[in-house]
């Protein structure tokens, strides 16, 4: 059961007026291949939750075509969908039990009441929660609530499952436990499943691929891998973890390499996409983590040298602020294993490299790479 | 503003996305038209008869009823006693208040209880124990101190029944402010070295005061419209506009004249009632955590807090009085001459006053359930849906809130008296009248009640294959159960005591209790008068009573407390 949305365009508001006109989700258009979890990432506003709205039917797009197993189902009212949303708020009817909760739906579809109790004790034997079924709404905890919701869709063997960042009214911990408990679920069930949260943390953990979201547009598609490695533009670099991002001008083209100037270094940079010349500025993404510090004493190669600022010592890491002389912006070093790597003061001067393949090199103003 | 052609679009489109659902459209409609027909058309007929003469639009009857010395001094007068109740009755209700909800004195659910009597009891009940008590053969007055001519007809009398009549309803608005009143927001000001008076005086009163000025307002508007208290007490000598506009219609059969009177008595009340509604009410400072508010009893000092008590203690004793008034008047034999203990008047109520009690309890019955759930789906339609018009179709509603029964009951004589709709006379234009005065409550409380539920709790059900009116009848009517039975309740309870609107609509074929007991009450027979509001204070109880124990039935221990009442 496949999901396709074709120029999904969404306006709020009054037609007429523009400025009370409000662009919440801009030719989007992506498909969501059978039994696939795909998660829409992105910050509060950019339009993820109205375009899973608009999958499940409470809201009409503007313009484009929402396809579910090669039917169009613009016209078809959200019940008559086949589709299955778990609300952030879990929406947990309060007036009904537990298993009345989860049997809602069959209930619906005139099931016999022995037949559903069945279904549902099985369903809730599977998700492992059995000793929940005759208790009240009122008596269940935050993450019990999140698996009768879940368990609520499920049992309608749905063709595609919409979360609407149903962990973020969990505590930390248990969202953990969650999003690793929902990934399970969903391939268990081999539900195609959309996904929608602000938590880039969880899109990596639970999606075969997430779709990065900002301002309405789809800023890049891609596996979790791909998105982190090879952000395509500065927007879904800086938004997936953190990064540093450092100007440069390419001094030289050398086939499938550019040599890259920047602030009081230079290095020979792999050019992935092809599509820069000599003179481009450039911006280079590297990852905390990347980067290699050394002090100038023992080692005379470096890619850029520069002096401590600060350094918070977190137990597993330490992180490192580092001025470099010439560049406005800080950067950044995560340096895991500091009892074996060694200790850096604040004032003291670093070297500071990376390996090449660690880094990706992205047009100065933002635009996007493909 | 929007533009007109902005209007004319969006209305276009949420007209389309509404006919998408014929049933729910077709519901809208049959509510606007209903709406338009049984609260509007019956105003539009009494501005008309007073602007209007002879086809042409003139202010020439309500210039005439200006410059009427007699009329010009009942709208004074009404005016004056609107607003003294409203200060006065305030002022005890915030007392009230202030002693149950901000210290820890005994006797607060008696004290509770009594200041919940007046509302569920008939509005003139105060005005019959007062004349029983301080009139002619009044106990005090003439049996205990022997004054045989003591003058309570008019201003100070009808004060005081006014004052006890309405305070109640101040006492619940204030009270509910200020438990709303976070306590930690006290507890701050007092960390921040703040004396008690200095905390209730910066933090307590201010916090309040959207309450009290709410609360005035609102006595104020309930004052100018009542007609019960008036009728009873007010006198030739002190004229008051209600009571004027019926005793044209009634006994100079000047309908254009008491149409202009009721116009006059429609626009302040009006105009208060909205000033209320949408300025005042919008002030409150309400903050809803979810989590139950402890009220903080540091605020008031032990001295003041006897103070308080000994003034609750007070008012107390005067409904008291009032009531074992009613009640010994229901069993002595003359009022004031021979106070012997006698069965009669009871025995007259359940003989030739009989009818009037069924006639009150069939109307009461099928009215009340009727306005309860109306009540419901357009509490659901006004948050839930997007429709033209949904804001009218709230402000239509509110409407009967804000205008005087007398105004309604002229209108509805005047709307409803000949054919296709010939209704005066009938069983029929008694319901309606009920219905559609009644349902305010209930779409209040539904809409506050629909307002704190998640809207995806209905999207949820809807996903999940149910259509709008199974999401309705599954889903949303049972979240709307305790909004249903405050507004049943409510409705219950007005139609039994209801008189204003009534008092024009009754008929030899239907009549009323309430009707009864007035006109009892003006051929002097206080003693069938007190065993009718006897009778009629215990059928409420008796109801309220049953709902409660039907609540608590079905929806355990918590529905039963889900009654604010």
């Amino acid at each position: 059961m496949s999901v396709k949305l074709v120029g999904i365009t969404k306006i709020f508001g009054d037609q007429e007026n523009i400025q009370k006109k409000v662009l919440a989700v801009d030719d989007v258009s992506f498909e969501v291949k059978e039994g696939e979890m795909v998660t829409l990432l992105g910050p509060s506003g950019c339009g993820k939750t109205t375009t899973l709205r608009i999958i499940a039917g409470f809201e009409t797009p503007t313009k484009g075509e929402v396809w579910i197993s090669g039917k169009m189902i613009n016209n078809l009212p959200p019940n008559k969908r086949d589709t299955s949303m778990v609300f952030q708020s879990y929406a947990i009817f309060p007036h009904l039990s537990v298993a009345q909760n989860i049997g809602f739906g069959l209930e619906l579809k005139g099931w016999k009441p022995k037949d559903i109790e069945k279904e549902v004790r099985k369903i809730m034997e599977i998700m492992e929660f059995p000793e929940l079924y005759h208790r009240r709404p009122e008596q269940l905890s935050g993450g019990q609530q999140q698996r009768v919701a879940l368990a609520r869709s499920i049992i309608n063997k749905p063709s595609v499952l919409l979360f609407d960042e149903p962990l973020s009214n969990l505590d930390a911990k248990l969202r953990v436990q969650m999003r690793i408990e929902i990934r399970r679920i969903q391939k268990t069930f081999g539900i195609t499943s959309i996904y929608v949260t602000h938590d880039q943390e969880e899109a990596m953990t639970v999606s075969d691929r997430i779709v990065v979201m900002d301002k309405g547009e789809i800023m890049q598609m891609a596996t979790p891998f791909e998105i982190y490695s090879h952000p395509a533009n500065t927007f879904v670099a800086d938004f997936i973890g953190r990064v540093n991002f450092i100007p440069g001008k390419i001094i030289e083209v050398k086939d499938k390499w550019l040599v890259i100037r920047f602030g009081n270094g230079q290095k020979e940079i792999e050019n992935k996409f092809g599509q820069f010349k000599k003179d481009d500025k450039v911006m280079i993404v590297i990852r905390p983590e990347s980067l290699d510090m050394s002090s100038p004493e023992e080692d005379q190669s470096y890619a850029i040298q520069g002096k401590i600022d600060k350094s918070v010592y977190l137990g597993a890491t330490i992180e490192y602020e580092i001025t470099v002389k010439g560049m406005n912006r800080k950067i950044n070093a995560v340096i895991y294993n500091p009892i074996e790597k060694g200790f850096f003061k604040e004032g003291d001067l670093v070297n500071i490299d990376f390996n090449p393949i660690a880094v990706h090199v992205l047009p100065e103003n933002g635009e996007t790479v493909s | 503003m929007e533009s007109y052609r902005g209007w004319f679009k969006r209305s276009k489109r949420e007209i389309a996305q509404i006919s998408k659902d014929p049933v729910l459209a077709f519901f809208i409609l049959l509510i606007f038209a209903a709406l338009f027909l049984f609260i509007l058309y019956p105003l539009i007929k009494v501005i008309v008869l007073s602007v209007f003469s002879k086809g042409q639009l003139s202010l020439g009857i309500l210039g005439d009823v200006a410059s009427n010395w007699y009329f010009r001094q009942g709208f004074y007068n009404s005016i004056l006693m609107g607003i003294l109740t409203a200060v006065i009755g305030t002022g005890i209700g915030f007392l009230f208040a202030l002693t149950l909800a901000k210290t820890n004195v005994p006797l607060k659910s008696f004290f509770h209880l009594i200041a919940i009597i007046p509302i569920v009891s008939p509005p003139f009940i105060g005005a019959m124990a007062i004349i029983m008590l301080f009139g002619n053969n009044g106990f005090i007055t003439s049996t205990l101190l022997g004054i045989h001519n003591f003058k309570i007809y008019g201003f100070r009398g009808l004060l005081l029944a006014q004052v006890i009549t309405f305070f109640p309803v101040a006492y619940i608005t204030v009270r509910g402010v200020l438990e709303s009143i976070n306590p930690t927001l006290e507890d701050a000001a007092f960390d921040l070295g703040g004396s008690r008076w200095n905390v209730f005086k910066k933090v307590t009163l201010p916090l309040a005061i959207p309450g009290i000025a709410s609360a005035i307002l609102v006595l104020f508007v309930e004052t100018l419209a009542d007609f019960g208290n008036p009728l009873i007490l007010a006198g030739s000598k002190f004229p008051i506009l209600s009571v004027q506009a019926y005793l044209q219609i009634t006994g100079m059969y000047d309908l254009p004249r008491g149409a202009a009177l009721a116009f006059i008595l429609l626009v302040p009340s009006v105009s208060v009632y909205f000033l209320q509604k949408y300025w005042v009410a919008r002030k409150k400072y309400v903050t809803i955590t979810g989590k139950p508010t402890i009220s903080s009893h540091k605020v008031i000092s032990p001295t003041v807090k006897w103070i308080l008590f000994s003034s609750c203690v007070l008012v107390t004793a005067v409904i008291l009085l009032i009531y074992i008034t009613i009640l010994w008047g229901a069993f002595a034999n003359v009022w004031g001459y021979d106070n012997s203990l006698t069965l009669k008047h009871f025995n007259y109520v359940f003989g030739v006053g009989f009818k009037a009690v069924t006639d009150t309890l069939i109307i009461a019955a099928t009215s009340t359930p009727i306005a309860g759930i109306l009540g419901m789906i357009i509490a659901f339609l006004v948050v839930r849906k997007i429709f033209p018009g949904r804001q009218n179709m709230e402000f239509v509603s509110m409407l009967s809130f804000a205008v005087p029964g007398t105004v309604i009951g002229i209108g509805y004589i005047l709307a409803f008296n000949q054919p296709p709709l010939a209704f005066t006379g009938t069983l029929l234009i008694l319901l309606l009248n009920f219905i559609f005065r009644y349902i305010p409550v209930g779409i209040q409380s539904g809409v506050a009640i629909l307002r704190q539920v998640d809207p995806s709790i209905e999207e949820a059900a809807i996903d999940l294959g149910a259509d709008s009116q199974t999401t309705f009848k599954r889903i949303t009517l049972p979240l709307m159960v305790p909004a249903f039975f405050s507004g049943l309740i409510y409705s219950f309870v007005r139609a039994m005591t209801a008189i204003s609107a009534a008092i024009f609509l009754v008929s030899a074929n239907w009549n009323l209790m309430t009707v009864q007991i007035m006109s009892q009450v003006e051929s002097g027979r206080l003693g069938a008068a007190s065993a009718f509001s006897v009778i009629l204070v215990g059928i409420i109880l008796v109801v309220i009573m049953m709902i409660r124990m039907i609540l608590t039935t079905f929806y355990g221990k918590f529905g039963g407390t889900m009654l604010k009442i």
